[in-house]
């Protein structure tokens, strides 16, 4: 009972890769909970399993009490979602993606109006709310897929690196949107960031995911203290390491990383 | 009842606004309604067939509902690239309305399209033989369109990318247009190629175009329309299985 997500020995493999090895933790109902991990972490693949995207290797999954392998269409009706890829259709417009984001979640034809106003308003796209997607910058396309992500009221929000790309204006709307949203109707947030003052901010618990394992899990404090840090970042650091994942590393990770070797090499 | 609307809706709204894509796909039925109308047109006509583009007229119809329809299936692999895919995906809409929404959209853009070729069959100079023939013309045109709308929603739903494209074109869509019947009349022909035609879904479609167009068919026109409803829904079924299983 008061669980609203239950993952228990997860194991999800892409051949013979296991992107995500055995995980367990539980998100307690009104919980804002933010899951932190490197790049290739498996924090996009859990919640594509969270979200009956993908379908697990191995372990049990819970979302609002039900399996999402066998209760597909119970579990869609319980979430909403922010992706962390680009999800929206290039050649409608802006509130033509509102809208049909509004009809497929069942949003009534008045609120759905009333609500992609106010959100279109709330994130700065009203007045482009009639141009195509695919004339839109980066920006404004992320402020688009959240706009429309909180069209509708779910019980659980995933938000998978919402705040990639934004600025700080809009980072600062979705936060206080997300709180405002969890206090009021005590949805539950399931979050992903790279921004540690982010997950500082607003996350009630935090779990780290390395190489696809939990690292560790609890508030940000309990993190900084398993590892004597001063700041959740240093704390991150200490759990993951700081050699950079393969895969997502941009050049400028390199540069750094090159740069860091080079310092290490002459002391 | 609402998400396959706008589903389907937007389907037709995405043609409406591709107009150089229109006119671009008018090429090619131009292209077979004038080089081989009027270029086998008198062979055909010493042959004893009578007027060949009064024949193949409905083919060309045939073949732009086809191609139309199959590529919008098989656009759902754009959708699945630019990321449009997964929002209708974890959608609490059931899989299978998104799927039918998706394929009916498909379909209808592909009767626009056919009919956009009938216009243009209509100039070059061909001739219905009744008017009541017309809306059974449309009836048939419809069968085409959701049978090969959910043909490309199958395939479009079993492949990753759209690497397995000129695959499907050469070895899987041109042969379903080359062996319809739709260029040439399927009567005498050596006992193979008799056989596979006779597998081929768009030789039933071509031949109730070509009853309802020119009332004369091959196969008849009731035999048509009940081969072509059994072969959609059996498509319809596929497409939906494979539609629940995408994961991404
Ligand atoms: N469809 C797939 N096929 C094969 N491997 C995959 C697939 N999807 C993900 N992976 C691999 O699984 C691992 C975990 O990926 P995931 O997207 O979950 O990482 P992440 O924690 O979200 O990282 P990021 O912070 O970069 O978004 C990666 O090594 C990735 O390459
Ligand atoms: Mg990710």
């Amino acid at each position: 009972m008061g669980a609203m997500i239950r993952v228990e020995n997860l194991v999800k493999k892409f051949g013979d890769f296991t992107a995500v090895d055995n995980i367990s933790f539980e998100v307690p109902k009104g919980e804002i909970f933010a899951f932190l991990g490197p790049n290739g972490a498996g924090k996009t693949t859990t919640i594509k399993i969270l979200t009956t995207l993908l379908r697990a290797t191995s372990g049990t999954v819970e979302v609002d009490g039900l399996n999402p392998k066998t209760h597909e269409n119970e579990v869609r009706q319980s979430f909403g979602i922010v992706f962390q890829d680009p999800s929206l259709d290039q050649d409608l417009t802006a509130s033509e993606n509102m809208d049909l984001h509004g009809v497929l979640y069942h949003v009534p034809g008045k609120v759905r109006r009333e609500r992609a106003e106010t959100l279109l308003k709330l994130f700065e796209l009203w007045e482009r709310k009639d141009a195509l997607v695919k004339t839109f910058s980066g920006g404004m396309r992320r402020r688009l897929e959240i706009a429309r992500g909180f069209l509708h009221t779910p019980k659980i929000l995933f938000l998978d690196e919402p705040t990639l790309g934004l600025d700080p204006q809009s980072r600062n709307q979705l936060w206080t949107h997300v709180k405002r949203q969890n206090e009021a109707d005590h949805v539950t947030v399931f979050l992903t960031t790279h921004y540690m003052d982010e997950a500082e901010r607003v996350a009630d618990r935090i779990a780290v995911i390395d190489h696809g394992k939990i690292v560790a899990i609890g508030t940000a404090d309990e993190l900084k203290q398993k590892t004597n840090a001063q700041s959740l970042e240093d704390a991150f650091l200490a759990l993951t390491g700081s050699t950079i994942r393969d895969e997502s590393a941009s050049s400028t990770d390199q540069l750094r990383q090159v740069a860091q070797m080079f310092r290490g090499g002459r002391r | 009842m609402n998400a396959i609307y706008i589903l389907w809706l937007r389907e037709v709204k995405k043609y409406s606004r591709s107009r150089v894509q229109i006119i671009a796909s008018l090429g090619q039925p131009l292209l077979y309604l004038l080089v081989l109308g009027f270029g086998l047109g008198p062979v055909f006509q010493r042959a004893g067939g009578g007027s060949y583009l009064q024949f193949m007229a409905p083919g060309i119809v045939g073949m732009a509902v086809l191609f139309t329809s199959v590529f919008s299936g098989i656009a759902l692999l754009w959708d699945r690239q630019f990321g449009f895919l997964k929002e209708t995906l974890v959608a609490p809409v059931p899989r299978i309305n998104v799927m039918i929404g998706r394929t009916l959209g498909g379909a209808t853009v592909a009767m626009l399209q056919g009919t956009l070729i009938m216009v243009v069959c209509l100039i070059a100079g061909f001739r219905p033989v009744s008017l009541i023939g017309i809306p059974l013309g449309f009836v048939f045109m419809a069968m085409i369109a959701i049978v090969f709308a959910a043909l490309g929603t199958s395939i479009g739903s079993s492949l990753q990318d759209m690497q397995g494209f000129q695959l499907i074109m050469n070895f899987l869509v041109l042969p379903i247009f080359f062996l319809s019947g739709a260029l040439f009349p399927l009567n005498n022909l050596p006992k193979a190629l008799s056989f596979v035609t006779k597998l081929d879904p768009l030789s039933y479609g071509v031949d109730g175009l070509r009853a309802a167009l020119t009332g004369s068919a091959h196969f008849g026109a009731l035999l048509d329309a009940v081969v072509l409803a059994g072969v959609a829904v059996a498509l319809l079924c596929l497409g939906a299985w494979r539609f629940s299983k995408i994961e991404i």
